[in-house]
């Protein structure tokens, strides 16, 4: 019944954006009560230093968040962020440890190097193996980490063992920001608008809403799938850089576990684990709610046990609620289906 | 015409039956050649103690390996398992410290698992989500409940009676008594995955849910009760696990997904679903677990040992993959050559 | 005006998969401004020779020429580059990005620092529907389209792409009489531009409506190409099928006996509604009308595979449980449904396992199975349907598609139906097979099974059935008995009076 130049066109598209974006609408809403509840029961939450760490923490779960949303926009997932995390952080440790005068810039660089070569070999598996990446990157994620405890041996670098240099990085800010949050702004920035203004950025959506239709289409499928497993390893890589700066105590475990929160982020921010639909803003958004949950339970004084069951109860939620979410936009959708005018 | 050719549980058919039956026999092979090799190589890994301690170590795995055959058959997954596993024995432990009767705790803890598994199937199968993120969900939230239960504290002293008979052997024998739970419950799983309507269905619906449908086979039904199950025997699996080290903590069997993914996948069940043998698992499970075992004699770190566990998760996906483009290519290869020559024989 | 020269040229293309020859030193020739219909059975080699076009498949030998130079076209991205564009009968869209970004995909208008241009792709898109006089909003997600205005953003696609060659095959497999004829209109003003069109269709109508000349294939050959206004109906069908359709549909007669099958007021929003009939012991009792007039909807749901809102289904006087169609097998109900591939089998396990999977648990003994009861029934089975086959052991997969289809109906006629739902049980299957299926149906009815029949062949509709029943856009719109059904007389309730062909 819809037609071109109706006037109630305009209209009824705003109400189905609206259900669109409902879904940071939610996130925002929901972080907008914690931050509140969480105030109002504690003051002290809203203090500089409380807020500086919500940020902090934010900045690297965000870089990963942001890698992590590009693979899965593509309709694949990368479970192994959390160790090329700690593998990074630790070769970037060891090297300022033994050169200590490694400008910050080529530290940032090497982590993301030592991501990116880890992310190329989780879509060189998935591309040419023709295996799920949810196994590929299952598998790395342990060997990955395997590495690492085997070359750290039990040893952990210490943050008098790094360059003054490079910890006043992690702490240091610029016009009141925070450097890291700074470096996950640029992050999140750029790639948001490759994702949405690049042709290159399309066809990940593309191949992830149908895998079928774009190879008909003529897109470079398997490349573009390597491509998104090496920004999301990169990007990890620098999140273990930011790590590193930021705690300054690196061992063989660092960001155990990570991946869970990653993904939680992810699917929090409204993308869709089959692909094809969400945005880095999103996942961006969900790594805020999360690191914000975590601070909030520490100032509320509940059992910091808590918080990894609220990641998976976040997850399940999340994905219910984009199923419902979605069954009613498709029912929307069916009804303005355009017929003979 | 060999129709009665098919091997003993295989449900699968003369063309793949080769592939398959040949990656059976090919992983039952590696698995006698690692244990002779490490018999003859590696110090102490022969001996009949080290025998019971290679029995009590893939008993987790092998355990929650069974129930995840049939669920990956039917084309899903379970990465929730480990943590099934680590809030069983959380709980087992919380109620022991509350002075509960052992002999209460452990329905309760078996209850929990089924319960546990329970969430996982309405997520899967009622709401219709992907099993992979359902999974990955409660794989957190159920690891998280056991922190929240027990926190980062232990509980030990279970009664010896119990913890005795986990460690402890058959008679005078060096046969360890949880052999019998193993070989018990690989029966009873492998007797239904290769015998029963019920195992008939897993694989139809695993390669084709909706033929299923059509052939009057519950998909949802039958995927639901599996998680149930799968929930079920994690929880067993967290009690022994519990009584084994007589210490409950909520992060026992962390990572365990990884190895019993690895060990079904090794095993020649197809990730997509569809095709798979319990057979071809419980080889892989021992595969999986002598290796662990030899190369921790020789003094490799745990978490080394997770390097072999992870590149044996992606060869066993990567091989059969590779063997069928290298048989494509050879076929083409084959069929060019065949064909060219005799243009003379088209009509 | 078709052009002097030919825009397209097949050479002698020949394809095979495996030990299958699909496509055998084919030829024919495509001018620009022609819309060229390719016609042939299931099978004959036509989706083949469409995804050679479309860079699919790579021919083994022979080439493909465009303005007289050879092309190899390797990639799907070759072909759309040589102007190529291919409409499938399933479209390929991406649910999940707008109907500009769909159409736009690959060539996006770019503005600063290479930037998709939003505002151009939009504008791109809008001019791109009025001139196919179609009413889409560019800005909605494809998600949620119908086929028919799936089929139009491809068409837009293919517009914007300047393909000089459009491909679109079996476009109008799904959609309604109205929708038909708004394609049609587009593709005349497609071909009116210039373009070459190739139009592959079973529906003889549609290809007298549309097409200047018809290419004939079967089995992997070329027969013959010939303007449409030289060949009747007939003589295609004959060229098709390579022999008259002779005694092809043997339905003895036979008295009808008690009721078997009584539906009442079944409604499914917005598949169907408010349908009612009665099938009797002995009667095929065929139901007819357009693909996509819910025939299949409703045999399914009185299977139990799809859900109903309302009213009732009585197998033998008892009411089916709705949704369930373990019910309705107990009640002795069978379906051989629509899709072989998708529905009726599980292409990956063996004909064993698919013959007796319905049977699973009679066959067993104290709830186990052995194998050996489970051979014997698919071996006994397979043999009454002289199924053709390796090993009893093979995939089903391997077999072709009339012994597939005897698998099918081994499984199901191994339970002693008492209401047999065959759902188009002819559909790509060889002639010689097609005859066997026909006469197996008539001698069930004969003792005694009432069979409810879906087809869209006309030919085997009136030849089988004692009673046909017509539905059209949900409806059931008439009931037509044998005396009374003739070819015009189905064709004109399937369609309504609105459209004329």
């Amino acid at each position: 019944m819809t037609a071109v130049g109706l006037p109630g066109v305009t209209a009824r598209r705003s109400s189905l954006d609206l259900v669109l974006r409902a879904r940071e609408l939610g996130i925002v809403l929901a972080l907008a009560l914690l931050v509140a509840v969480t105030a109002i029961s504690n003051p002290r939450f809203l203090s500089g230093q409380s807020i500086r760490d919500i940020l902090l923490g934010t900045a690297i779960l965000a870089v990963l968040a942001v890698g992590q949303a590009v693979v899965v926009i593509t309709r694949n997932i990368d479970l192994s962020v959390g160790s090329v995390l700690g593998l990074s952080a630790f070769t970037v440790g060891t090297l300022l440890r033994d050169n200590p005068g490694l400008p910050v810039v080529f530290a940032l660089l090497i982590g993301a190097t030592v991501g990116a070569i880890c992310g190329s070999v989780n879509g060189v598996l998935v591309r040419y193996g023709n295996v799920p990446a949810l196994v590929v990157t299952l598998g790395t994620l342990y060997v990955v980490r395997g590495i690492t405890y085997f070359w750290a041996g039990g040893q952990q670098i210490n943050a008098d063992e790094l360059p003054a240099g490079f910890l006043e990085f992690g702490n240091a800010t610029l016009l009141g920001i925070p450097y890291l949050v700074l470096i996950a702004l640029l992050v999140l920035v750029v790639t948001g608008i490759v994702l949405r203004n690049y042709r290159v950025g399309r066809e990940l959506y593309a191949m992830g809403s149908s895998p079928q239709a774009a190879k008909l289409a003529g897109i470079a499928v398997g490349r573009r799938a390597i491509g998104a497993f090496l920004v999301s390893g990169a990007l990890a890589g620098l999140a273990g850089v930011l790590f590193a700066a930021r705690f300054g105590t690196i061992d063989a475990a660092a960001g155990t576990g990570y991946e869970l929160n990653v993904v939680a982020a992810v699917v929090v921010g409204g993308v869709a684990v089959f692909g094809g639909s969400g945005t880095v803003w999103g996942a961006a958004l969900g790594a805020l709610l999360l690191t914000t949950i975590g601070s909030a339970l520490a100032v509320l004084e509940i059992n910091q046990f808590w918080q990894q069951a609220i990641v998976g109860g976040l997850i399940l939620l999340a994905i219910g609620a984009d199923r419902l979410v979605a069954a009613r936009v498709a029912a929307r959708l069916k009804k303005r289906g355009s017929h003979v005018s | 015409m060999s129709a009665d050719s098919t091997a003993l549980g295989a449900d699968r058919t003369s063309g793949l039956a080769g592939r398959f039956a040949n990656w059976n026999v090919a992983i039952i092979a590696v698995t006698v050649v690692v244990l002779i090799v490490a018999a003859a190589t590696v110090q102490n890994f022969g001996t009949s103690q080290n025998f019971g301690f290679l029995v009590l170590d893939l008993l987790p795995i092998a355990l929650v390996a069974l129930p995840m055959t049939l669920v990956i058959v039917t084309g899903e997954i379970d990465l929730s398992v480990a943590s099934a596993l680590g809030l069983s024995s959380a709980v087992m432990g919380y109620l022991w410290n509350s002075n509960q009767p052992i002999e209460t705790i452990i329905p309760l803890c078996l209850l929990l698992g089924a319960v546990l598994g329970a969430v996982n199937g309405f997520f899967v199968t009622v709401l219709g989500l992907p099993s992979l993120a359902v999974t990955i969900g409660t794989l957190a939230l159920y690891r998280g409940l056991a922190f929240v239960v027990l926190g980062d504290s232990a509980v030990a002293d279970f009664p010896a009676l119990y913890t005795d008979w986990v460690t402890g052997s058959i008679g005078g024998t060096s046969i360890p008594n949880v052999l019998i739970i193993i070989v018990a419950l690989a029966a009873v799983f492998g007797v239904t995955l290769h015998a029963t309507p019920i195992g008939r269905a897993v694989f139809a619906v695993g390669a084709s849910e909706q033929a299923a449908r059509f052939a009057g086979v519950r998909p949802g039904r039958l995927k639901f009760w599996l998680y149930v199950v799968s929930g079920l025997v994690a929880g067993l699996a967290g009690v022994l696990w519990t009584l084994r080290y007589s210490s409950a903590r909520a992060d026992n069997g962390a990572g365990l997904e990884l190895a019993v993914v690895a060990a079904v996948l090794l095993g020649g069940v197809s990730i997509f679903g569809g095709k798979g043998a319990l057979p071809g698992v419980i080889a892989g499970v021992l595969l999986l677990a002598s290796l662990q075992n030899a190369l921790r004699l020789s003094d490799v770190s745990n978490e080394a040992l997770n390097v072999v566990t992870g590149v044996l998760l992606i060869v066993s996906v990567l091989a059969p993959n590779l063997a069928n483009a290298v048989r494509g290519s050879l076929q083409r290869r084959r069929h060019r050559t065949d064909s060219t020559p005799r243009p003379e024989r088209r009509h | 005006m078709p052009t002097q020269t030919p825009v397209l040229c097949v050479r002698e293309v020949s394809k095979s998969f495996g030990a299958v020859a699909a496509v055998r030193e084919v030829s024919f020739d495509l001018y620009g401004g022609e819309a060229h219909a390719l016609v042939g059975e299931n099978g004959a080699g036509k989706s083949t020779i469409v995804k050679m076009l479309a860079g699919v498949h790579r021919p083994d030998d022979g080439t493909i020429e465009l303005d007289g130079t050879p092309v190899e076209l390797t990639t799907p991205a070759d072909a759309k580059a040589a102007g190529i564009a291919v409409i499938y009968q399933e479209p390929a869209l991406f649910p999940d990005l707008t109907v500009a970004e769909n159409i736009a995909m690959g060539h996006q208008p770019l503005g600063r620092f290479n930037t998709i241009d939003r505002a151009a792709m939009t504008r791109r898109a809008e001019q791109l529907f009025a001139r196919l006089g179609v009413s889409i909003e560019p800005n909605r997600p494809a998600r949620g389209l119908s086929i028919a205005d799936q089929q139009l953003v491809e068409i837009a696609k293919a517009l914007s792409a300047d393909a000089r060659v459009v491909v679109m095959d079996e476009p109008t497999a799904a959609l309604t009489g109205v929708e038909v004829e708004r394609l049609f209109a587009v593709a005349r003003s497609l071909r009116d531009d210039g373009a070459a069109l190739v139009f592959i269709s079973h529906r003889f109508e549609e290809i007298t409506a549309l097409c200047e000349r018809v290419t004939i294939m079967r089995d992997g050959r070329h027969v013959s190409t010939d303007l449409v206004a030289e060949v009747t109906v007939d003589e295609m069908v004959r060229r098709m099928v390579g022999r008259e359709l002779g005694a092809l549909f043997p339905k003895q007669d036979v008295t009808p006996g008690v009721v078997v099958l009584s539906v009442e007021g079944l409604s499914r929003d917005p598949v169907f509604a408010d349908i009612s009939f009665e099938v009797r012991a002995g009667e095929i009792v065929a139901l007819a009308g357009l693909v996509g007039s819910g025939r299949s909807e409703v045999v399914q749901s009185i299977f139990g595979v799809d859900p109903r809102d309302g009213g009732s289904v009585k197998v033998s006087g008892r009411t089916l449980k709705p949704g369930s169609p373990r019910a309705a097998m107990a009640a002795g109900v069978a379906l051989v449904p629509e899709d072989r591939r998708q529905q009726g089998l599980v292409m990956d396990l063996s004909i064993e396992r698919n013959v007796t999977l319905p049977r699973s648990r009679a066959l067993s003994r104290l709830g186990f199975l052995t194998g050996g009861s489970e051979r014997r029934s698919a071996r006994e089975w397979t043999a009454r349907l002289r199924t053709k086959y390796g090993r009893l052991g093979d995939e089903v997969g391997t077999l072709s598609g009339g012994n597939q289809q005897k698998v099918v109906l081994a499984k199901w006629l191994s339970m002693a139906p008492k209401l047999l739902i065959v759902d188009e049980p002819t559909r790509g299957i060889d002639v010689g097979t097609k005859a066997e299926v026909h006469r197996l149906m008539s001698s069930l009815a004969a003792e005694g099974v009432a069979v409810l029949m879906v087809s869209s062949e006309l030919p085997e509709v009136l030849g089988m059935a004692d009673r046909v029943l017509v539905m059209r856009e949900g409806r059931l719109v008439a009931e037509l008995d044998r005396a009374k059904a003739t070819e015009e007389s189905v064709m004109f309730a399937a369609m309504g009076q609105e459209v004329s062909v």
